[in-house]
């Protein structure tokens, strides 16, 4: 049998987001007891295939699937048959030999992910593909604004800067409007996807002091990587000078958020990436509990019996 | 449907006061300090009654709590019979020092003696009790563990089809027991 996969943010209605954030918030007991690992998942096989590089992701995945008891196997594209000119096809089809239950791959193809569900029956979670989705750090994003400043709905979220490249953007933008947020991207016209407006369901600016209404400034990282030969802006001075969100761009009480790994002075200045009244190092920091409640949410389906047994379910949505 | 009211909520009420003195009886006298800890999701009201009423009884109301057992659970993603479906993951509050009590567990309905199984895990992730206890409302038996419950509201025969409701004012607005015949659902 198929398992329930995540591999976009349009994959969780409302309800589905709702119940991924009240369970990461049921493991922040469990992270605070003296005894930090539950036997939820054992005997499931969780394998990380990180084709791209990644500190964050892998490394909160791998801890989230520990505490839960379950069996991982981290794979880098450095190092593995990757580097011999393996498809990630073939790679699947290997791996999935060994019965895993899911697969976490971050990869730099878009889709890579929805490739990969089609060649094995485990879940496969999108850990980042390319320019496109992101989903576990949308929900670790909308999980840090409703503890750290209230409840989504009705919230203001500007996104600033290079959106056109971002898969967090997107995914965030997603997981912002179906919660109610309502959302502005705030940038250089070249750096915006085109007619947002309308594909989207957001409002866009390319003037920096659009973002004076907003409860919440996330702020992205410029992604020279993704940029190719450029020509999207005339220089990185040129955006920090325009569109860089310091201090002296802010009024009090805005909360400013960046996904990491930021590059100062650019998209950020300094003294504000250094700011502990960022919620930066909180995003950081609840990467592990909301990655456990994802890997809870695909993996811990009951059973006939317990179904029998009255246990008490909360309803997903199928992928 | 064919739902039978087994016990109403007068008969309620003083099923859970007998409980409360046969708790109170037991424990007086004893070393150990009694705390209470109810199972999600019935057995947390149940468990809040108790401590209530012993403390009524005994001038001093017992430490309480609630565990939830989702994560201890012996089916997680087993493979068979999955709908698009989560166990709900309750709260988990044991703001006493487990060590150093007797600990009540108490639940609404004992049956295949899995959830106490799961809970009686979950309690010793937090610690080493020096006694642990079973107080259920109804024990309707078919056990597929070796697990006795310490105190019982009410031993009630059932078929494995049937099913056993349990309402708590609490939760569902009323106090009651409803016996659910074979294909009801």
């Amino acid at each position: 049998m198929k398992r329930r996969s995540l591999l976009s943010m349009d994959d969780l209605d409302r309800q589905s987001i709702a119940r991924i954030l009240r369970n990461a918030y049921r493991f922040t007991e469990v992270m605070g007891r003296e005894n930090k690992k539950v036997p939820t998942l054992r005997g499931r096989t969780v394998i990380n295939l990180f084709f791209e590089a990644s500190t964050r992701t892998s490394t909160s995945f791998e801890l989230a699937a520990k505490r839960l008891s379950a069996d991982v196997v981290s794979i880098k594209g450095a190092g593995s048959s990757v580097e011999k000119g393996e498809s990630l096809k073939d790679t699947i089809l290997t791996l999935n030999a060994y019965g895993p239950d899911i697969f976490v791959i971050r990869h730099g193809g878009v889709g890579a992910c929805h490739l990969a569900s089609r060649f094995t029956d485990a879940a496969v979670l999108n850990a980042g593909d390319g320019k496109h989705e992101h989903p576990s750090q949308a929900l670790l994003d909308l999980y840090t604004i409703e503890r750290e400043v209230g409840p989504i709905d009705g919230l203001h979220i500007a996104i600033v800067g290079d959106v056109s490249h971002s898969r967090v953007a997107r995914s965030g933008i997603l997981g912002f409007t179906t919660m109610g947020a309502r959302v502005t991207l705030v940038g250089p016209p070249t750096l915006l996807p085109w007619r947002a407006e309308e594909a989207l369901g957001v409002e866009t600016s390319c003037d920096i002091r659009d973002i004076a209404d907003a409860d919440v400034v996330y702020v992205l990282r410029m992604q020279h990587e993704r940029m190719g030969d450029g020509g999207y802006v005339p220089s990185l001075r040129e955006y920090a000078s325009r569109f860089g969100v310091t201090h002296e761009r802010l009024r009090p009480g805005q909360r400013v958020m960046h996904a990491g790994p930021i590059n100062r002075g650019v998209e950020l200045s300094g003294a504000l990436a250094d700011d502990p009244a960022t919620l930066i190092e909180r995003q950081a920091a609840n990467g592990l509990v909301v990655r456990m409640a994802i890997l809870y949410d695909l993996l811990a389906e009951p059973s006939a019996a317990g179904i029998a047994e009255g246990v008490e379910l909360a309803d997903a949505v199928a992928a | 449907m064919a739902a039978k009211v087994l016990v109403d909520a007068d008969q309620f009420k003083r099923t859970v006061a007998r409980i409360a003195h046969e708790v109170v009886e037991r424990h007086a006298g004893a070393d150990l300090p009694l705390a209470i800890v109810g199972i999600h999701t019935n057995g947390v009201p149940l468990a809040a009654r108790l401590a209530a009423l012993i403390g009524e009884f005994t001038g001093q109301a017992p430490p309480l709590g609630s565990i939830d057992i989702a994560l201890y659970r012996d089916d997680v993603g087993v493979g068979e019979g999955r709908r698009h479906a989560v166990p709900v993951v309750g709260e988990t509050v044991l703001d006493f020092d487990i060590s150093h009590h007797a600990v009540l567990l108490v639940d609404d309905v004992l049956y295949t003696g899995r959830t106490i199984r799961a809970a009686v895990d979950a309690l010793f992730d937090y610690g080493r009790p020096p006694l642990v206890q079973l107080a259920v409302l109804v024990d309707r038996g078919h056990r597929e563990l070796p697990i006795r419950p310490d105190y019982v509201g009410k031993n009630l025969p059932t078929a494995r089809g049937e099913r056993v409701t349990v309402h708590l004012a609490e939760i569902a607005g009323t106090d009651e027991i409803l016996l659910e015949s074979a294909g009801a659902r």
